[in-house]
């Protein structure tokens, strides 16, 4: 299989590709570890006139703690996410999701924010992401503007990023006092796109629940943030009761269709079976931390 | 038409190639490297694995022009003077092949996987490092007991 023909541009900075993206923007894709987007040229599902590859921006690959944020810079591979030792502590749901993501070749390549641009509902970083509370940040060439992940995917293969931008990073509020989460995903065999995947983010005040994220991966025409969910433990005693109760909006906050992969029915039992497992888990981090 | 120069297997190779000209295709037609071989043609088999700057990537996956100014290593690049490289080895003494298609791909993700650290020493371990390759024959045994093998000799002979 071979894409349809395009020209291509490999710019040495980021004004470079933001001035030809300023001109240009409506016929180009923007091409950062091309896991999920040369995929896309060779079956024909897209065929721009330009991509303008990003991997020759110097300064894009960065995976940092700063200003109370985790910083994912644009070129920042899932290898170096996997690799990372210090998300372990701080962030374990981006460290339990991302061994899951693919398989280690193409984790070799493949990026963080270009999973979130790619927008397929069985990605795994928009859940983990939508369950942080992160942002992206995105640039043109007339500035910068930072959009909430839960803005950011709109739809199917749809984000609110501008024709003439790229992302440049991913912002991920570290998490506060005592927090724990998860990432848990079903998969039919290894390196396969999730089943069912859940993404749970726990953190306690007092004895009580905070803030809680619950966001799911291919239950739906996008990642799916289980907002009842969550707003049903915001401020409830960590109690089974209340996982369960917890687990319930979530699954009823899933619209799986039934493929090849499971009927509808089986997959919303996952979720709820999985956000109750999530939040265990979380819990129990959380205490611990 | 787009002029590339990548170091394959040690050596400069200057062409001009289309932009949407994928790695794999580059290797095998215009530079004779049959080594590498075209499995599922969509990023989940592992067969057409190369080394770019030494880490394992899909080749069917890439396009020849990410890989101007690269060093690419296929299979055809790790025998040096008619010595076959340790894993070669290793997968001929374990009968770590049947029809041999996956070989290439498997020994390519293993040389990178070992490079790069990753847990090699059980059996578990192997097998969910070699996730992204697929032995149609199904002779994972051999393969993992080929890796296990090869892994632990050239450590060894790293640390020694």
């Amino acid at each position: 299989m071979f894409p349809s023909r395009f020209e291509y541009v490999a710019p040495r900075s980021l004004e470079e590709a933001l001035s030809t993206l300023a001109g240009r923007g409506d016929e180009a894709k923007v091409l950062a570890g091309g896991q999920s987007l040369i995929p896309l040229l060779k079956l024909r599902f897209a065929s721009p006139a330009l991509i303008v590859d990003l991997n020759r921006v110097p300064g894009l690959s960065y995976l940092e703690e700063s200003d109370g944020h985790l910083r994912i810079g644009a070129l920042a591979r899932n290898r170096d996410v996997v690799a990372s030792q210090t998300l372990e502590a701080g962030y374990p749901t981006i460290a339990a999701a991302a061994p899951l993501v693919s398989d280690p070749i193409v984790r070799n390549l493949g990026t963080v924010a270009g999973s979130l641009a790619h927008a397929d509902p069985a990605g795994d970083w928009g859940s983990v992401m939508l369950a942080l509370g992160a942002e992206v940040t995105v640039r043109s060439a007339s500035g910068d503007r930072t959009i909430p992940v839960a803005d950011f995917l709109v739809d199917t293969f749809t984000t609110s990023l501008e024709p003439t931008e790229v992302i440049t990073e991913i912002r991920v509020p570290k998490p506060e006092g005592s927090s724990g989460g998860t990432y848990l995903k079903l998969e039919r065999k290894v390196g396969d796109f999730a089943t069912v995947a859940v993404a749970v983010q726990l953190a306690l005040d007092d004895g009580r629940i905070g803030r809680a994220g619950i966001a799911l991966t291919a239950v739906g025409p996008k990642n799916i943030q289980a907002i009842d969910a969550e707003r049903s433990l915001a401020g409830a005693e960590p109690t089974p009761e209340s996982f369960q109760e917890a687990a319930r909006l979530a699954a009823d906050a899933a619209s799986p269709i039934s493929d090849v992969r499971g009927s509808a029915d089986y997959k919303r039992a996952v979720v709820r079976t999985f956000v109750q497992r999530g939040l265990d888990r979380a819990l129990e981090l959380a205490r611990a931390s | 038409m787009k002029r590339i120069a990548v170091t394959v297997n040690g050596t400069r190779r200057e062409s001009e190639v289309e932009p949407r000209q994928l790695l794999v295709i580059h290797l095998r037609e215009d530079l004779g490297l049959t080594g590498t071989k075209i499995g599922c043609d969509t990023t989940s088999c592992g067969a057409c694995t190369v080394l770019i700057d030494g880490k394992s990537v899909k080749s069917c996956n890439v396009l020849a022009v990410q890989a101007d100014g690269r060093e690419v290593t296929t299979i055809e690049g790790l025998a040096a003077d008619g010595t076959m490289h340790p894993l070669q080895e290793a997968f001929r003494n374990n009968h770590g092949l049947q029809c041999g298609y996956c070989t290439p791909g498997m020994i390519m993700a293993a040389l990178s996987l070992i490079d790069a650290g990753t847990p090699l020493e059980d059996e578990e371990d192997i097998r969910l490092a070699l996730e992204g390759n697929l032995c149609r024959c199904t002779g994972y045994q051999n393969i993992v007991k080929s890796i296990k093998d090869a892994a632990g000799q050239m450590r060894s002979s790293a640390s020694a």
